[in-house]
């Protein structure tokens, strides 16, 4: 059984080498027809002449070679337009795009002819391995129950080389994802076998290698969640409904409404965490898009403004962040491992409260910006400069927005520093929605962690284990229970508890805090007087 | 506040988690460190090893000297040795304390086999820990069955067969009689009282605890077992308290033992204690007993109390669930029906409910028709009340009906 753990990990750290290798490796040749076949007019006019002289018939060995090349003559000409002042003649095009649309075209050679077998080698090889993996431990791990040893004195875990390793992989695949995507043109070619099963004539952008990777992480580690707490049924309740949440909403129904013709929309994005919802191009194509467009625009209206609420009045926030949530199931999937890694120290709670909330304000700004250049866009199309409010252009306002929060924060820092910070970096420190939700959770819901009268030891891992690093013990080694706006009810420390002291429940919000005084149940002796 | 053992406060009862790597030191401590300026309380790294009670001062290992106006004798207990020959041997240990952590972390690399004497909650753990390294564990029982000395029978074999499937070489009425020295001063197998030789490179020692009194004993203090004391934890000297494991009552209070070395009792006591430091004198006043472990992978709560045998005058009812790993115990006095304590194994309830049940002297019926709303297991757990129910009507020839869930604070104001 244990050599088959370790066939599992090599198997996946194969398929994960051969995914890395892709990042530097191909052969890229541009032709002249190819070229022409892939360029637009403006594009052909701007550039035709150059990418010809430099570009057409070489050889480049890599994705990221071909596709500097292609970014310095683009920017290049651009920077000329705008030298000239020929603001007509300047694309708009992101370069990283435009370079990642012919770096697709101009791959030759063996692997865009070898997709299929490339799929099995990086996907196929790191599914089956990780599976692998993961099941043993039914054998390997003994008989179901609370299965965290050696978890602070493992190198994977505790922040050791196998985690820094881990923490740079995963960094330096969002800043590709994000800021070079062209470098993952070969991964895109390999799940173009998966994107063909739903529209043969369509290719797999990087947003969709994205998208199938983030299906397949989640589902693979939601097993192992499952069978690490299979004892407890509400891990594992919980853990299929998130999973099935992400490849249902924020997959499938993606790839498939647009082959009715409808937009491609996930249905449980809800605002603020979807901060694109009141951008101009989205309202128009909702609008536009007939009664399942405006059916999906007051959809999103009223999930966020009524749904969302409601139902943290009545479950509490982790409704959302543990149990539908994309980020939160990655999180509680992939992040599994890392939750004892946030940290509780009381400055860190300071930190958070400062930064999720700036968070929030800095989101409804935003909004209201970009509303207003929506609203412009949609009821003055003859106004002048629409995006201008108080002399600051909305662009302006939404593109910092969404460098610093929407991939900074929530990709880079939020996932990347899984094994540095721990699982919910962004959850507890940026999420606008959680910091929304947290507001109801704190002031007007039925929902508490309870805790069982005096049993509390003080043991402490209930606030290791909370991902949000929240100081449970604190609370419960008091009696109180807990009230906190950040708790997202994943109910890991309810899990962990060895004394059985802590429930996830909903109720009367009359006496919701629980135990006021000082003194824990099981003293007789006498009440403190206020 | 004074202590040799460690810089800053740490929950005890945790230890065994830093061993297995579930936590870091600092995780075990409840507070960070600036708790203690921040609150005005001075920590003092050190050794007691002299007290001069007429002129109120203490001094340390380190030679310092301190003056006291009230003094604290929190002393905590050590692990019983009993005399067996090879008893200090290198690796053979209790384990009580920070050092004890640290001396098994130090020798663990070097052990194969182990051998723990004494099943009680610490010989438990301690197996556990040492399970968690891969080691081999043999655990010498002096019972019929693990804990059977506290536990009912039942409840004493349903954790022994859970403690076989963990693979711990279980011996019952087994004991030790020597440790033998491997040669190089270091435990290198042991011998049995029926004869038998188990090679090992540790020996647990969990054989229970005695207070820790050694610093006081031959002083003026008035001792027994431990440091005596009335209810107000009044020593014999004016102005030094005692509570805690070190602490014997001269009269046990409300049924207790003289000597409660439990986590529970120690911060009860605590908590006492500072209302008389304050100001408020208050003597020592428990609600009903209760209590918790966890045995590898089961949790285990009592409230009131169940004795390892029926008292006269007493009638019961078990539960096994057909896995072996969940039951319940109720025990209840015949003649008035009224409910006097739980053993719970595997599904957790409600101390506050427990509690008040037991205050107001519940019936049995009242209790078991409300056991659906005294649940406190985690959401989308199965439930076996109605099963519970049906078996107890049966048992009792009572006709109970089980209550749907309601919002158990509603049941404490009826």
């Amino acid at each position: 059984m244990k050599q088959l753990k370790y066939i599992g990990l090599t198997l996946f750290l194969g398929g994960l080498i051969v995914f890395t290798l892709l990042v530097f490796s191909g052969n890229f040749r541009l032709t002249e027809e190819l070229m022409r076949s892939n360029l637009s007019e403006m594009e052909l006019t701007n550039l035709g002449e150059r990418m010809s002289a430099e570009i057409v018939d070489k050889n480049y060995t890599s994705p990221v070679s071909f596709g500097n090349a292609v970014i310095q003559i683009y920017n290049e000409t651009n920077q000329q337009f705008r030298n000239a002042q020929q603001w007509d003649r300047v694309m708009y095009t992101p370069p990283k795009e435009f370079a990642l649309k012919l770096a697709r075209v101009a791959s030759t050679g063996w692997i865009p002819a070898h997709k299929a077998l490339l799929f099995f080698l990086t996907f196929g090889l790191g599914i089956i391995g990780a599976l692998l993996f993961v099941l043993t431990e039914l054998k390997l791990g003994g008989p179901a129950g609370i299965k965290n040893n050696g978890i602070y004195q493992r190198a994977a875990t505790n922040r050791g080389w196998v985690g820094i390793s881990t923490f740079i992989f995963l960094v330096s695949f969002y800043v590709l994802l994000y800021y070079f995507p062209y470098a993952l043109v070969n991964c895109t070619l390999a799940v173009d076998p998966v994107k063909h099963l739903f529209n043969p004539a369509d290719t797999a952008s990087q947003w969709f290698l994205y998208g199938f990777l983030y299906c397949v992480v989640m589902t693979v580690m939601g097993v192992r969640m499952i069978i690490k707490y299979r004892h407890n049924n509400y891990q594992v309740v919980r853990t299929v409904v998130v999973v099935f949440f992400q490849l249902i909403f924020a997959f499938l129904l993606i790839e498939i409404l647009p082959l009715f013709d409808l937009p491609a929309r996930d249905l449980k994005n809800a605002w603020p965490l979807d901060y694109t919802f009141l951008f101009e191009w989205n309202v128009q194509q909702l609008l536009d898009s007939g009664h399942f467009g405006k059916f999906l625009f007051a959809w999103g209206i009223v999930l966020s403004l009524v749904i969302v609420p409601v139902m943290v009045y009545f479950y509490g926030k982790r409704w959302y962040c543990s149990w539908v949530c994309g980020c939160g199931g990655l999180a509680e999937t992939l992040g599994d491992p890392y939750r004892q890694l946030s940290s509780k120290k009381l400055s860190a709670w300071k930190l958070e409260r400062w930064l999720i909330h700036g968070v929030l304000v800095f989101a409804i700004i935003m909004t209201f910006f970009t509303g207003y250049l929506t609203y412009n866009v949609i009821n003055n199309p003859d106004m002048e400069s629409k995006e201008y409010l108080v002399g600051i252009s909305a662009y302006d306002v939404r593109e910092l927005y969404g460098f610093l929060i929407g991939s900074v924060f929530a990709g880079i820092i939020g996932t990347g520093f899984y094994p540095i910070f721990g699982n919910r970096t962004w959850c507890r420190f940026g999420c606008p929605l959680a910091a929304y939700m947290g507001l109801v959770q704190r002031f007007k819901s039925r929902f508490r962690i309870t805790t069982n009268g005096g049993q509390c030891i003080s043991c402490g891992n209930c606030s290791t284990y909370c991902e949000q690093g929240i100081d449970v013990r604190a609370y419960a080694q008091k009696g109180q229970n807990i009230v906190r706006s950040s708790c997202v009810g994943c109910g890991v420390c309810a899990a962990v508890c060895p004394r059985g002291v802590l429930k996830l429940e909903n109720g009367p919000e009359q006496n919701r805090f629980g135990n006021e005084g000082p003194i824990v149940l099981g003293n007789n002796g006498f009440e403190i007087q206020n | 506040m004074i202590s040799g053992e460690s810089t800053h406060f740490f929950s005890r009862t945790a230890l065994m988690y830093v061993y297995m790597g579930h936590m870091r030191w600092n995780d075990i401590k409840p507070y960070e460190d600036w708790f203690w300026a921040k609150n005005r309380i001075q920590l003092v790294e050190d050794w007691v090893i002299s007290i001069d009670y007429t002129n109120k001062s203490i001094t340390t290992r380190s030679g310092k000297t301190l003056q006291y106006d009230k003094l604290v004798l929190a002393l905590g207990s050590k692990p019983n040795k009993f005399g067996w020959p090879g008893q200090d041997l290198k690796a053979v240990q209790g384990l009580y304390s920070r050092q004890d952590l640290e001396m098994l972390e130090a020798v663990s690399p070097l052990v194969r086999e182990a051998v723990i004497v004494g099943g009680g909650l610490i010989g438990i753990e301690l197996a556990e820990m040492l399970l968690s390294r891969g080691i081999k564990v043999t655990f010498l029982v002096r019972e019929k069955q693990f804990w059977s000395n506290v536990l009912p029978i039942q409840e004493a074999q349903l954790i022994s067969k859970h403690i076989l499937k963990h693979h711990v070489d279980l011996r019952f009425e087994n004991e030790l009689a020597e440790i033998v020295d491997d040669g190089t001063g270091s435990a290198g197998a042991i011998i049995t009282k029926s004869g038998e030789r188990i090679p090992c490179q540790f020996v647990g020692l969990t054989a229970g605890v005695s207070p820790n009194i050694d610093l006081v004993r031959n002083s003026e203090l008035e001792t027994k077992n431990g440091i005596l004391i009335n209810t107000f934890f009044e020593t014999s000297i004016p102005n030094v308290y005692s509570i805690g494991d070190c602490a014997q009552f001269r009269e046990p209070v409300a049924g207790r033992r003289a000597l409660e070395q439990v986590w529970y009792t120690g911060r009860i006591m605590g908590e006492t204690l500072a209302q008389t430091l304050c100001g408020n004198r208050q003597a020592y006043n428990p609600g009903p007993w209760f209590n918790s472990a966890k045995f590898f992978d089961i949790e285990y709560q009592t409230y009131g109390n169940v004795g390892a045998s029926l008292a006269a005058g007493e009638a019961e009812f078990y539960w096994e669930h057909a896995a072996g790993e969940k039951c319940i115990h109720l025990v209840w006095d015949k003649d008035s029906g009224i409910f006097k304590g739980i053993n719970t194994f595997g599904i957790r309830m409600r101390h506050e409910l427990f509690d008040a049940w037991l205050r107001k002297k519940a019936l049995v019926e009242e209790v078991v028709k409300h056991l659906r709303s005294a649940n406190f297991d985690p959401e989308f757990y199965a439930h076996f009340e109605p099963e519970i129910i049906a078996a107890f009507n049966r048992a009792s020839g009572k006709n109970v009906q089980l209550k749907p869930k309601t919002w158990w604070k509603n049941l404490l104001n009826t």
